[in-house]
């Protein structure tokens, strides 16, 4: 790792401006990606402001039912908190089947939200990577490719958005609350993931010294009825090939409500918004799903080595959907 | 008299290991240690144009940079020989930074010394190097139409062509055959600690704490590597985290940190980095295999022909021996093997765990089963039917196998009989359900050398037996405890076991599964030469009431020597040295193995059944039990050698479904670490339900003892592929079986 | 803008003093900032039962618990454990005594080399506390962040069994 210097601040204004106030620095939360990512020489921070501190920990409920997260709230805090478990157990299931025991203790959410690609070519410092160095190439398209997305991608980066967590929040229209020095600012977290295209080393609209102080999950009852289900090749401690994040509302035999994002298969966390379209007032069959599962897929591109990607994401959402279709139904 | 072995002794080293009290390779604390770093090649072929070293000189806490302009060359690099053989064992006959040219991704092309640790990685992060690159082929994929047929491999002592019968013949007339060809992945080992060396010089006399199976194979190897007498370097593995053959042989990272700390004048510890574990300390090559099986209609085979393509380094003629153990385990009158191998800009590959015993039993026992579906017969069934009376390739008696009941037992234990045969019947809500089995065999080898203990007995009574072979957590030193308590006939908390340190009596390495037979014999025979020792010397003592007694009337029991038919006759070690004067008596023990041309097949046998869950949307596959029955000859410790059981049939779950390593098109290992690499975590690994049949076996070595570190892993993805098979109806020829090649 | 506190002194670059509360003693280390808890263990404080298998996060040989919650310290700088408790598997045992976790791994023979079994023993301590050791599936997920590539995974189910069930130490031996 390169040299850094370090210092601790306790309130958040301090925080903003002192990471506004120089370019060569960076927030320290959890440090799982921060130290990661400096320790690979993936990213350039030379002062790191360790913001462990601040009061931006808790979750609470709000009058109208919705959730407000800390920015500072921690995976495992977040994900077994009855709040999230009751009303969100996509969430809370996305979160839990992230990253290990360990990680989720030190992991916090905002930098969940700003967690970096896993792509190999990205994380070697020395490899051609439009993300990291930008116009130098990108290697994973000649690359092995196995894990990259096939939704969500351009010429210039196929990496996969990592997140477990961020799948689930878009699915349940998550606002992103920001602050800086000029104020606080809330984000749609629909707008806050930006597709690659030709800038893949901007994946949030934030500046430096922006800083997530909450994540507020807006009420949704018909999330009471929700699923992660995560495909991948270990059982556990590893990142999706595939998710779904999914709530339903069946009534009558008919689809009322949906909610239905993608992980592991996107540049970022995918919110399937022409299945949701091709569900709505449908009837909640199998050949329903995969009609909609396919109409999402319509347009993925695929690499020489993920082109499975593309039906394993849509046998995803029809097991999501018809898994959430036989638990409404359930007396 | 046996009251010690075979008992589940707790591990003797295990307070050290769940205190975190052991001390491995890279966790030596000496004053003015140093830390060095290597730095690698980006290309898998070329040569270095340019090395600047101006700003990693220059960075802080820097004490030197050396390349292949300015380290001191030393001596010669030793042939490539397996460790088993007890002198130097290189892992490649190539040694770095000696020129400018690269012959793999990843070859070691600098290294920087430094005060701290991140020092001297961020100074190695500041070598710049200007590489001028060439074509390199790095797969079986790119050097097919290069391949050539070799005429030796595994240091020369296999053939790369066996032949028997006529097996042309012999497929032209068979009214069934099976021909297929698989692939299996290329695997790293890596075990949870890397390879690590501390060098210590204190004049011309040089000290390493290497983390190795073998301390003698790395003092030889870096002896003659450096031109340094044997006699001046000492080499101390107090403790191994794991290996599984990346340790077996020895690589260039011991000498270069001995190098390294002549450079800086000062103790110096080199630790290979995780991604450096994956070009620095071999692999288990990618490889191709083509078997064809002919049978008649009863299922008897007839012909055998097995052929294997494989990639190895610019350096060495190396395949693992994958034909091996598939040639030996069924009875059939003609065979045909080889070995075709492709140059190619890798390491030179080498021992993994079941070093080709793995790869080509998955290969051998898929055909069997899918013969067995051909011919409409019970798998087990077809695999009695070829039973082996003897060994196939020379005809000579089995020096001991039990796998008849291993097929048995493990039968009565899977319930194979209750076993639906017809494939894709069973389901468990959106899984299919399925058994497969599969049989095990791995060869037990002898070591190419002598191997000695020294045992001790001091005038209170209390003992140890001194070995320098290393515990890589096998549970060996736990065993040999016991095998020494017996052999002296004093009780277990009396005896101490030293071990791990080249100073010691002379072992091989602990390799190929050999470790608990070669070191147990050197240890039986020292204590029990100890034991006559001081019964002759009771006997001769006017003294002693066992004067004038015979001594092979005399037994031994909780350190007293009585007479067998007369218990209340003698007195204790103890009494004897006491009266004498002597502070303590010794003894030497030296096993001469029998050589490889023993006229006897050795070999451990085993049955293994796999349950798996396949879910076929979504092409996941979760193995739900393993049961494997195995016929290793005495087992010394029930519980680590159950363990180690245990941990070769995860081995091959993790074979079959989980580990490989991809080579990208630029030459490099792509998945180099462990979040992609992949190898199973606990929520992985179902229950094992693991038993041993005990055999006697009177010629591998004076305790019968045959070995289980390989053997468990052995046939367990063949019958887990098998499973997939009986699940879903579906044959998969290549590991590992993937989601993409599930759905 | 509302009026902030002046952030706590920037340290380092270089080596700046380091007060760490470790198994309830307090240390002061001379490190600079970029070191992880784990070398600041390893390698300046002479406590190496907490292990480096990668170094990324991703094998859980370097598990310790800061402020009683079981983390990997090699992605924890050592700076930010200031005024934080550290709990390494050298403050496990009391007064040589093993912990019934620690005795527990031994007669299971939840370990074969042993490199990941400090980890292993301090996420297992931890799972109990934490509530997630009821069923075998349960205990197998939420101990999949400590590889164990001597795959001695069924005994460590079992030995974490034995101490949720309070029968430590009887071991297979009986069986």
């Amino acid at each position: 790792m390169r040299p850094v210097s370090y210092s601790r601040v306790s309130d958040v204004a301090t925080a903003i401006a002192t990471v506004a106030a120089d370019p060569t620095s960076a927030y320290l939360a959890g440090g799982t990606t921060k130290i990661d990512m400096l320790r690979i020489y993936a990213e350039p921070s030379q002062r790191l402001v360790d913001i462990n501190s601040l009061p931006i920990d808790h979750i609470e409920v709000q009058p109208d039912g919705a959730v407000r997260i800390g920015g500072l709230a921690r995976m495992n805090d977040v994900a077994l908190a009855p709040v999230v478990v009751d009303r969100f157990p996509m969430l809370s299931e996305a979160l839990l089947l992230g990253a290990s025991a360990q990680l989720r203790n030190m992991a916090s959410m905002g930098g969940n939200m700003l967690q970096r690609v896993r792509c190999s070519y990205f994380r070697d410092a020395e490899a051609s990577c439009n993300k990291r160095a930008p116009g130098t190439g990108c290697s994973a398209l000649a690359g092995v490719n196995r894990g990259h997305a096939v939704l969500g991608t351009s010429p210039h980066c196929i990496a996969t958005h990592p997140s477990d967590a961020a799948v689930a929040l878009v699915a349940l229209d998550a606002m992103i609350h920001v602050q800086n020095s000029g104020g606080h600012h809330a984000i749609a977290i629909d707008d806050f993931f930006l597709l690659p295209g030709d800038t893949p080393e901007r994946e949030h609209p934030l500046n430096h010294g922006d800083l997530i102080t909450a994540i507020e999950v807006p009420a949704l009852p018909a999330a009471r009825n929700s699923l992660y289900l995560k495909v991948r090749d270990r059982e556990s401690y590893e990142f999706a090939l595939a998710s779904a994040a999914c709530a339903l509302t069946v009534t009558d035999g008919v689809v009322a409500e949906v909610r239905l994002a993608l992980g592991g298969v996107a540049t970022k966390p995918w919110r399937a918004r022409r299945a949701e379209q091709v569900l709505r007032g449908a009837p909640a069959t199998r050949e329903t799903f995969a009609r909609a599962a396919a109409a999402e897929m319509a347009d993925a591109v695929p690499q020489p080595m993920n082109a499975f990607k593309i039906e394993l994401a849509q046998r995803t959402m029809i097991r999501a959907l018809e898994t959430l279709t036989a638990r409404g139904e359930a007396p | 008299m046996t009251t010690a072995i075979g008992r589940p002794l707790d591990r003797v080293d295990g307070h050290a290991k769940v205190t975190g009290a052991g001390r491995y390779s890279a966790e030596i604390a000496l004053p003015g240690l140093a830390h060095a770093v290597l730095v690698t090649s980006r290309i898998p072929s070329g040569r270095v144009e340019l090395i600047d070293t101006y700003d990693a000189e220059r960075a802080e806490g820097v004490l030197a940079v050396l390349h292949h302009l300015n380290l001191p060359k030393g001596g010669s690099v030793p042939p490539l020989l397996p460790s088993l053989f007890g002198a130097a064992a290189s892992g490649q006959t190539f040694f770095p930074m000696q020129d400018e040219v690269i012959h793999y991704a990843g070859q070691h092309l600098a290294m920087v010394v430094a005060e701290t640790l991140d020092q001297a990685e961020h100074a190695a992060r500041l070598v710049r190097i200007t590489y001028q690159e060439t074509a390199s082929i790095t797969t079986v994929e790119q050097g097919r139409d290069r391949a050539y047929e070799a005429e030796k491999i595994f240091a020369g002592f296999i053939p790369g062509r066996i032949a028997r019968g006529d097996v042309a013949a012999a497929l032209d007339r068979a009214p069934v055959t099976v021909e297929n060809s698989y692939y299996c992945a290329a695997n790293h080992h890596n075990p949870i600690e890397c390879s690590a060396t501390t060098a210590v010089w204190e004049g011309d006399r040089l000290t390493l704490y290497d983390a190795t199976q073998g301390p003698n194979a790395t003092l030889h190897t870096v002896a003659e590597l450096l031109n340094v007498m044997p006699s001046h370097i000492r080499v101390v593995t107090n403790y191994v985290g794991g290996s599984f053959g990346c340790k077996a042989m020895i690589w260039d990272h011991p000498a270069l940190a001995a190098l390294a700390a002549r450079a800086v004048h000062r103790p110096v510890r080199l630790a290979l980095s995780r991604e450096q574990m994956f070009s620095s300390v071999g692999h288990r090559e990618e490889q191709e295999q083509r078997l064809t099986l002919g049978a008649d209609r009863d299922g008897r085979l007839t012909a055998i022909r097995h052929h294997k393509l494989s990639p190895t380094s610019h350096f060495d003629d190396w395949a693992e021996p994958s034909l091996g153990v598939a040639s030996q385990i069924y009875a059939c009158p003609n065979y045909e093997g080889v070995y075709n191998l492709i140059k190619a800009n890798t390491m030179t590959p080498t021992f993994t765990r079941c070093p080709g015993e793995a790869s080509g039993m998955f290969v051998m026992e898929t055909a069997m089963d899918e013969l067995a579906e051909k011919l409409d017969l019970d798998p087990l069934e077809l695999r009695l039917r070829n039973y082996a009376e003897t060994e196939p390739m020379t005809g000579h008696p089995w020096s001991s196998k039990g796998l008849r009941d291993c097929y048995r037992r493990g039968a009565e234990l899977a319930r194979w009989s209750e076993r639906d045969p017809r494939p894709g019947t069973r389901r468990d809500g959106n899984w299919l359900l399925g058994w497969g089995m599969a049989s095990s065999g791995y060869p037990v080898t002898p070591p190419g050398n002598p191997q000695r203990a020294r045992a001790r007995i001091f005038a209170d009574g209390s003992a140890v037996v001194q070995s320098s072979f290393s515990d890589i957590g096998t549970g060996a030193a736990t065993a040999m405890t016991q095998v020494a308590a017996d052999g002296l006939g004093v009780p277990l908390e009396r005896m101490r076991i030293q071990y791990g340190d080249s100073d010691l009596p002379n072992t091989a390495a602990a390799v190929g599964s050999a470790g608990a037979g070669m070191v147990s014999a050197a240890v039986h025979i020292a204590a029990t030469a100890l034991r006559d020792q001081l019964i002759a010397q009771a006997v001769a003592d006017e003294h002693s009431p066992l004067h004038g007694a015979d001594p092979r009337q005399v037994v031994v029991s909780d350190g007293r020597m009585a007479l067998r038919d007369r218990p209340a006759t003698g007195e204790t070690y103890a009494e004897l040295l006491q009266r004498a004067f002597m502070a303590d008596a010794e003894a030497l023990g030296t096993w001469n193995p029998p050589g490889m041309d023993t006229p006897y097949g050795t070999m451990t046998f085993g049955a293994q059944f796999a349950q798996v869950a396949v879910d076929p949307d979504l092409g996941l596959c979760r193995v739900r039990q393993l049961i494997g029955v195995f016929d290793p000859g005495r087992v010394l410790n029930r519980k680590t050698a159950h363990s180690q059981l245990m941990g070769g049939m995860l081995w091959g779950m993790s074979h079959a479904l989980l580990e490989g390593t991809i080579m990208g098109p630029d030459g490099r290992w792509a998945n180099a670490s462990l979040g992609e690499y992949l190898v199973p975590v606990n929520a992985d690994a179902p229950d094992v339900l693991i038993e041993t049949i005990e055999t006697t076996d009177t010629v591998v070595n004076p305790l019968g003892v045959k070995g289980v570190g390989e053997v468990g892993m052995v046939g367990t993805a063949a019958a887990i592929a098998n499973a997939v098979w009986h699940a879903t109806g579906r044959r998969h020829h290549k590991l590992p079986i993937t989601i993409e090649s599930l759905l | 803008m509302v009026a902030s506190q002046l952030p706590d002194a920037v340290q380092g670059p270089g080596p700046v003093d380091v007060v760490l509360n470790v198994n309830g003693a307090t240390h002061v280390v001379r490190l600079e900032p970029r070191v992880s808890l784990l070398d600041c263990l390893r390698d300046h404080m002479n406590l190496t039962g907490a292990k480096k298998g990668c170094n990324q996060g991703a094998c859980g040989a370097c598990t310790v618990w800061v402020d009683k919650r079981r983390v990997v310290a090699c992605l924890t700088l050592a700076i930010a454990c200031e005024g934080r408790e550290i709990t390494t598997i050298e403050g496990m045992a009391e007064n040589g005594t093993l912990h019934p976790m620690q005795k527990a791994f031994l007669s299971e023979d939840a370990f074969q080399c042993g490199y990941c079994t400090p980890g292993q023993i301090m996420s297992a301590v931890a799972l109990l506390a934490e509530g997630h050791a009821g069923s075998d599936a349960e205990i197998g997920e939420w101990m999949s962040g400590n590889i164990c590539r001597c795959a001695a995974y069924p005994n460590i189910r079992t030995a974490i069994r034995d101490v949720r069930d309070g029968v430590g130490g009887v071991g297979r031996a009986t069986r």
